[in-house]
């Protein structure tokens, strides 16, 4: 089959069949740096060598920032990226994002590489860190089901905090497969209901844990839905997992240490709410006792006896001082009668009468008679002495 | 006396921290006051009890094509 194809067709589909090859798309390059340009737009420009063979690179301002030291001319170093084409001219080049000096090797070129980039999606982020839980009940482990580590593990728990179920999740954590194998224990400890993770392997080379620095591996770990503590190897060892989990141990009995409380501290803790308990109790039947002896004093005061003798006093005085004003009052009347009836007995007409006068009175309406004219003969008349009344006719 | 597994040492202790609080606050009667504490100290031996006859348990989760594995 003939086909023509233009120029930019041809480029085209070069870039396409290069992009897509899964060791061109993800590769390390070791090569000598020269013809090292950094443009005004900050990107990179410069050529690989190895002995006669020669390849462009490019490095983009935002990786720039990541990379940090510059490479220099004629330096040896690990250039990691992809390859495509530059169809404006045609050239294979290398896409570089991560640039390390060849003398670390390639593992550790790897690492950067990973970390570097892991860091600026915010895999490591601190504001992600979680608190471990107080009180772990069902404590997640991933490591290998034989060997020392769950052992060690098993030991630190049964000692300080044997309240906790351990889900063990087995898993290689060296060779071949390792990667996938905690990535699907991690999962299925997601699927657990688990309080806490550990993902533990005991110390060994670098080698022997490059698991934990394999990207799939960090973001399964990065997926935990619960506080996720790693302890890989020994204090001097990090691996990627250690950046990307809630807590770092230093090694697997430390990861089992920080994550149980000890049960000497929960003991001590018990006792301390329990003294808290008899001291509150106390202080309040105290409280309520001095509360009694004041209501009780109050109540002295207010009772209704001490109110009935308070009363009972004010109405003696009350009434032993109505009782003189009344007879003070009573003598004073008594007094002003017996003067008034003398000075009546003294002005009472009748009182006359007991020196031989008499009062004559017309019978026919009572009337006295003080005047001759008030009479004519025959007229009945009443004639009143001191012993009595008789009646007589005017003659 | 069986220590009852579906109350945690996590619950009776937060139960227990709520009595303390309550107490020392102190605005209780007393009667209510003595109920409390009697509670309190039942959830303490509760606690106590939980404590000193706790055993580490462990499980191991089968993984791996365990679907195949049962067959």
């Amino acid at each position: 089959m003939i086909r023509l194809l233009s120029v930019s067709q041809l480029n085209g589909y070069l870039r396409e069949l290069l992009e897509s090859d899964d060791v061109l798309r993800d590769i390390w390059v070791e090569g000598e740096v020269f013809d090292f340009k950094q443009a005004a737009s900050g990107h990179w420009y410069f050529k690989l060598k190895e002995s006669d063979a020669v390849v462009s690179a490019a490095c983009w301002r935002t990786y720039v920032a990541r990379i940090g030291e510059r490479p220099r001319n004629g330096d040896a170093v690990l250039a990691h990226g992809h390859i495509s084409i530059y169809e404006a001219s045609g050239a294979l080049q290398l896409y570089v994002d991560m640039v390390r000096p060849a003398g670390i090797g390639l593992l550790h070129a790897r690492f950067e590489e990973l970390k570097a980039r892991l860091e600026a999606e915010g895999l490591f982020d601190l504001s992600r860190k979680r608190p471990l839980p107080a009180f772990p009940r069902r404590i997640g482990v991933a490591t290998s089901a034989s060997g020392a580590v769950i052992r060690d593990i098993m030991n630190v728990l049964a000692r300080r905090f044997p309240l906790a179920e351990v889900l063990l999740a087995p898993c290689r954590v060296q060779g071949d497969g390792a990667p996938e194998e905690i990535v699907e224990a991690l999962y299925a400890l997601y699927e657990q209901n688990v309080d806490v993770i550990i993902v533990a392997r005991g110390g060994g080379s670098a080698e022997d844990l490059w698991a934990f620095n394999e990207e799939i591996v960090a973001r399964a770990a990065f997926a935990s839905p619960v506080p996720l503590v790693s302890g890989v190897g020994h204090e001097t060892d990090t691996t990627i997992i250690d950046y990307v989990a809630d807590v770092r141990a230093p090694t697997p009995s430390a990861a089992a240490e920080l994550v149980s409380p000890h049960i000497d501290d929960l003991h001590a803790a018990l006792s301390e709410q329990r003294d808290r308990m008899v001291v509150a109790l106390d202080d309040m039947i105290v409280r309520a006792g001095e509360q009694l002896e004041h209501e009780r004093r109050h109540l002295m005061l207010h009772a209704p006896t001490t109110r009935i003798a308070r009363s009972r006093q004010t109405i003696d005085d009350l009434l032993r001082r109505a009782s003189s004003q009344v007879g003070h009052r009573v003598d004073l009347r008594r007094a002003r009668l017996d003067g008034m009836q003398s000075r009546l007995a003294a002005l009472n007409p009748l009182a006359t009468l007991d020196r031989g006068y008499a009062v004559v009175r017309r019978t026919v309406d009572g009337q006295v008679i003080t005047s001759p004219e008030q009479v004519a003969s025959d007229d009945m008349i009443e004639v009143t002495v001191q012993g009595g009344t008789f009646g007589a006719r005017v003659p | 006396m069986t220590a009852s597994s579906s109350v945690t040492y996590e619950e009776l202790y937060a139960r227990m921290q709520e009595i303390v609080a309550r107490l020392e606050a102190g605005e209780l009667p007393l009667a209510e006051a003595l109920a409390l504490y009697e509670e309190g100290m039942r959830v303490a031996a509760s606690c106590q009890q939980i404590l000193d006859q706790a055993e580490l348990r462990l499980q191991q989760l089968q993984l791996g094509a365990p679907d195949t594995d049962e067959e």
